[in-house]
């Protein structure tokens, strides 16, 4: 079956992937690295990659000056609670259109993608009045609802394609021996959705937590994420190399780690129905 | 198997997520659609009165217009080029057998896990910048003089930090269907000793279709949207003002909302345009 | 906490006299500067004078500006204090959008405050804003390479002189820039520059009758010699510099001279991130020989109440508080009178330890060689230096001054970019109602 793969092609594939790998991650491990220099080491010509005196120095100011964890817990809630909700919104909603399509269910669809097209800056003023008359500027609530809002497509036709893959014949069978929707639901279906719903979550908890428009527009202290903590380094007066660096690795790390232990069910989940 | 019963049942499930993203979309839409009507000044005291067609008509007469359409879609189009084209090649060459395969996948992975603002932070201070940025050194290294890039190269610049954002995306799921590729018609085609590039044109590329087609759908969407990525490194200058853009400088630098919904209306249309030719493309590769 | 929820239990039962003693939250928005994050080091001092704690909400400048115009256009009411410069303060103080700093004590001394500073905080003869910090722009140079070059500076040098001194001290074989300068599109940032050095070669953004005025002589004239300047002697790529790019290259000892904003002098002459700290000399900004008005700029960081406020009686004690004569004490005293927030108060530069600061005197020249209200050699119908102080400048400047960067970048010529400078300006006001 398999074709025997010499070793000797084996080395330059190796070769190769982890050359590119690294061209890749190349920009993220610099960041990293010039975080735990001093401010006049990052600016050195020539550059200086490992060879240095490594120094926390900069993570300790970014804390003295910025209350982190607060950001931190901030992102986690929104990102959190607003991939939750948005599960539970999408999650009827997929099923019905993977289980009983019509004719519209492909326009209904696309229609949701659609939504997402819209320039998030025209409607500024519009959503910042709707949010004073709520009351909700600066809470976390009402980011969670917006950033749902916005996700919501996404998670659909993420769903949508993962239920679809499910064979009817196994629906078809429960309901000879006499399942009613609810046993269909919690039996059959909900075991065989649980790794679509696994990567679903996850996407949209990476797309959450990036997103920087309305993050940073609808909030001011107490609901702030991390995008408006790394808005507070972007670029200050005077050296800033490796103080941006400590405070963007701050805010890239969580999400990055996450990523990476559970890039598998990631990946799984990322294809939107594009293998058939 | 759809009967009565399951069909209103269905309805009902959908209803929760159809009425909130219609809420969601006609909200906006119809306040949007409200303001592009009015002289809206807010530093001038806000709501000065019904302009009819007005704020249309300027939006598209002025001379920033069909230059930010343009840099849109150049934008919008390099990025899937690129993320494509290196995409398909990395998948493929991902698939390869080789040595620590997981940890290449994880270095691929990671740029879709940094937000967008702190990575446009870092190309541009960290690597663009032209004298203390990692290219202009490598560029003097080589004896060469150090390129400008957000000026001299300003679109590609930006081109390629949205690239380098948006490469894993493609990759990872380029890659899923390259190993759904049925291995066995390729070893045949080997067999037959059909040539690498033409394996590649009749049997790879072909068999990818649908992916490439859910990969510039979903990419699109984003793309067309971009914002962080401008503002923090060129500021809509040099030629890199996209639609979106224009919109921010017109509702935030300006302050003439009503000006700038009129642009979000016109990119709304755009949006839709893209939209319809990218559901034609869907609808046939993909069978909803 | 205990106690804060004590007192808070407190005002609700005591009558509204009560209220101005109970401990507030007061939310701050501030731009990421240099003094702005020294201030916040400094929090703990105002919390223990008064009771009232602070949350910061620190943005960077650009990000700043959109975050705030928005929340006070559309009275969100985020912010306790908000951190904005002289261009806003009296377009908003017009509108009734700040409370009036009317009524502050005694011993804060509201007439201490610089009049250029207070002039152009204030509207109708009114304050709106406290000066944090205050700056207009000076050169800095290099004393060892105008020696070098054989020259001396004059105290209150010509462009043409800038020009002689720039190419004597460009020197690429040690990757020395003849002179540095802001060429970056924003009107706060390439625009603020490109408009002084308009002035001080006798141009202006519009006549009496907010005409545009990018087709005439003094502005072609002042573009093609800011990018002819910049062209031979200036740094690559300088259409993409700003304060802070312009700042490093200076520091890492990369530029002969450098035009820009008072308080940067305070970094440039710091050992711990300046290289050249001991070289720097200091002159006024230049003019076209002739032309009375010369290259200085007026700014100030300042803080404002917006109007409806819950907690305008403890915004004022902050304000009083960050904005005082023991403040700056008090900086002086940890970090030394050098790194004081400069430009705001008489007293500060009447103070014999701070004259002896090197660049002391020379700020205050510089401050005092600026006049808002008649900025250019033509009469204008307009207030403010670098800008405009009409609702629509920054939209207007933004995108003019992306026009001028293109020519910095070699993208088009300078008869191009004042053209279209003409066209965007008279569409812009046209869509604001002057024509």
């Amino acid at each position: 079956m398999a074709r025997a793969v010499t070793n000797q092609r084996k080395a330059i594939n190796t070769a190769a992937a982890w050359a590119v790998g690294l061209l890749i991650f190349f920009p993220i491990l610099w960041t990293i690295l010039t975080s735990f220099k001093t401010e006049a080491t990052a600016i050195a010509d020539p550059p200086v990659f490992l060879a240095f005196d490594w120094t926390l120095e900069n993570y300790s100011a970014v804390m003295e000056r910025s209350n982190y964890a607060r950001f931190l817990w901030n992102s986690i809630i929104i990102a959190g609670g607003s991939t939750i909700l948005g599960i539970i919104v999408a999650v009827p909603a997929a099923w019905s259109m993977a289980f009983v399509p019509s004719k519209r269910t492909k326009d209904i669809l696309l229609w949701m993608l659609s939504t997402k097209m819209l320039p998030a800056v025209g409607v500024l003023y519009p959503i910042y009045l709707i949010f004073i008359k709520l009351g909700i500027l600066d809470s976390r609530i009402g980011l969670v609802i917006v950033i749902m809002l916005i996700n919501l497509p996404i998670i659909v036709w993420m769903l949508y394609t993962y239920f679809k893959e499910i064979p009817v014949d196994i629906l078809e069978a429960g309901r000879m021996d006499g399942a009613s929707l609810k046993d269909e639901i919690i039996y059959i279906l909900t075991p065989m959705a649980v790794p679509g719903i696994a990567s679903t979550l996850l996407l949209n908890f990476i797309l959450a937590w990036n997103e920087a428009f309305w993050t940073l527009n609808l909030t001011a202290a107490k609901a702030a994420p991390l995008t408006a903590f790394i808005a507070s380094y972007s670029s200050p007066e005077g050296l800033f190399y490796a103080k941006l660096s400590a405070a963007s690795t701050m805010a890239i790390a969580p999400i990055l780690i996450l990523g990476w232990f559970s890039q598998k069910q990631l990946v799984s989940g990322l294809t939107f129905g594009a293998v058939k | 198997m759809a009967t009565q019963h399951s069909r209103s049942a269905a309805r009902f499930m959908m209803a929760p997520a159809v009425v909130l993203l219609l809420g969601w979309m006609l909200v906006p839409l119809l306040m949007t659609l409200y303001f592009s009507f009015k002289t809206y000044l807010p530093l001038r005291g806000g709501d000065l009165g019904w302009t009819g067609f007005d704020n249309y008509v300027r939006f598209v007469s002025s001379s920033a217009f069909w230059p930010s359409i343009q840099a849109t879609l150049i934008i919008v189009g390099g990025a899937l080029i690129i993320t494509v084209g290196f995409g398909v090649l990395l998948g493929i060459l991902l698939n390869q057998p080789m040595w620590g395969q997981g940890v290449v996948r994880i270095l691929v992975i990671a740029p879709f896990f940094v937000m967008p603002t702190v990575s446009a932070l870092v190309w541009k201070n960290m690597f663009m910048d032209p004298t203390n940025g990692l290219l202009a050194h490598l560029w003097r290294f080589f004896g060469a003089d150090p390129v400008v890039w957000l000026s001299d190269a300003s679109l590609f610049s930006i081109i390629l930090i949205v690239s380098w954002q948006w490469l894993p995306f493609a990759t990872l799921i380029l890659l899923t269907a390259i190993q759904s590729l049925d291995g066995e018609q390729l070893e045949a085609s080997e067999m037959d000793g059909a040539p690498v590039l033409k394996r590649f044109w009749y049997i790879v590329l072909p068999h990818l279709s649908r992916a490439i087609t859910i990969v510039i759908l979903i990419e699109t969407i984003f793309l067309l949207s971009i914002f962080a990525e401008i503002l923090v490194t060129t500021g809509g200058a040099f030629g890199t003002r996209t639609l979106t853009y224009l919109i921010f400088q017109r509702v935030l630098e300006s302050q003439n909302v009503g000006l700038g919904s009129a642009g979000g209306v016109y990119a709304i249309i755009l949006a839709n345009i893209v939209a319809i030719f990218l559901m034609r493309i869907v609808g046939k590769n993909l069978d909803a | 906490m205990k106690l804060t929820n004590a007192l808070f239990a407190a005002s609700a039962l005591v009558s509204v006299t009560a209220t101005a003693a109970a401990a507030a939250t007061l939310t701050i928005a501030t731009v990421n500067n240099g003094d702005m994050i020294r201030m916040q080091g400094y929090t703990d001092d105002f919390t223990e004078k008064t009771g009232h704690e602070v949350e910061w909400v620190t943005l960077e400048e650009n990000v700043l500006r959109q975050r705030v115009t928005t929340d006070i256009t559309a009275k969100g009411g985020q912010f306790d204090i908000m951190t904005i410069g002289m261009y806003e303060t009296p377009i908003w103080g017009a509108n009734g959008w700040l409370v009036p700093l009317d009524g502050l004590s005694e011993e804060y001394d509201v007439n201490d405050i610089l009049p250029a500073m207070r002039d152009g905080l204030s509207h109708d003869g009114t304050l709106y804003a406290a000066p944090f910090y205050g700056e207009s722009s000076m050169i800095m140079y290099r004393k060892d390479l105008m020696e070098k070059a054989g020259l001396e500076m004059p105290e209150a040098p010509t462009w043409e002189f800038i020009r002689e001194a720039a190419a004597a001290m460009d020197d690429d074989a040690n990757d020395v820039n003849g002179i540095c300068l802001r060429g970056k599109a924003g009107w706060g940032e390439g625009g603020a520059f490109i408009t002084v050095t308009g002035n001080s070669f006798g141009a202006r953004w519009f006549d009496e009758e907010w005409d545009p005025q990018f087709d005439q002589p003094e502005w072609k004239e002042a573009l093609t010699f800011f990018t002819n300047l910049m062209n031979d002697y200036g740094p690559a790529g300088y259409a993409t510099n700003g304060f802070n790019e312009n700042l490093s290259l200076f520091q890492q000892g990369k530029c002969g001279m450098w035009i820009d904003a008072t308080v940067a002098a305070s970094f440039v002459t710091n050992p711990e991130d300046s290289e050249v700290a001991d070289q720097v000399g200091f002159a006024l900004a230049p003019n076209k020989d002739g032309v009375e008005k010369r290259a200085n700029w007026l700014w100030a960081w300042a803080l404002a109440i917006p109007a409806g406020t819950d907690n305008e009686d403890a915004a004022k004690q902050f304000i009083e508080w960050a904005t005082s004569k023991e403040y700056i004490e008090l900086v002086a005293e940890n970090e030394g009178w050098a790194n004081v927030p400069p430009g705001a108060r008489t007293s500060l530069y009447e103070t014999p330890e701070y004259q002896e600061v090197p660049f002391a005197k020379m700020t205050l020249d510089s401050i005092n060689a600026a006049d808002p209200k008649n900025p250019t050699v033509d009469p204008v119908p307009y207030v403010g230096v670098q800008f405009v102080a009409i609702p629509e400048f920054a939209g207007l400047a933004s995108q003019v001054s992306q026009e001028f960067s293109a020519v910095y970048a070699g993208q088009q010529s300078v008869d191009e970019a004042l053209e279209k400078a003409q066209a965007i300006a008279e569409e812009e006001m046209e869509a604001a109602g002057y024509r």
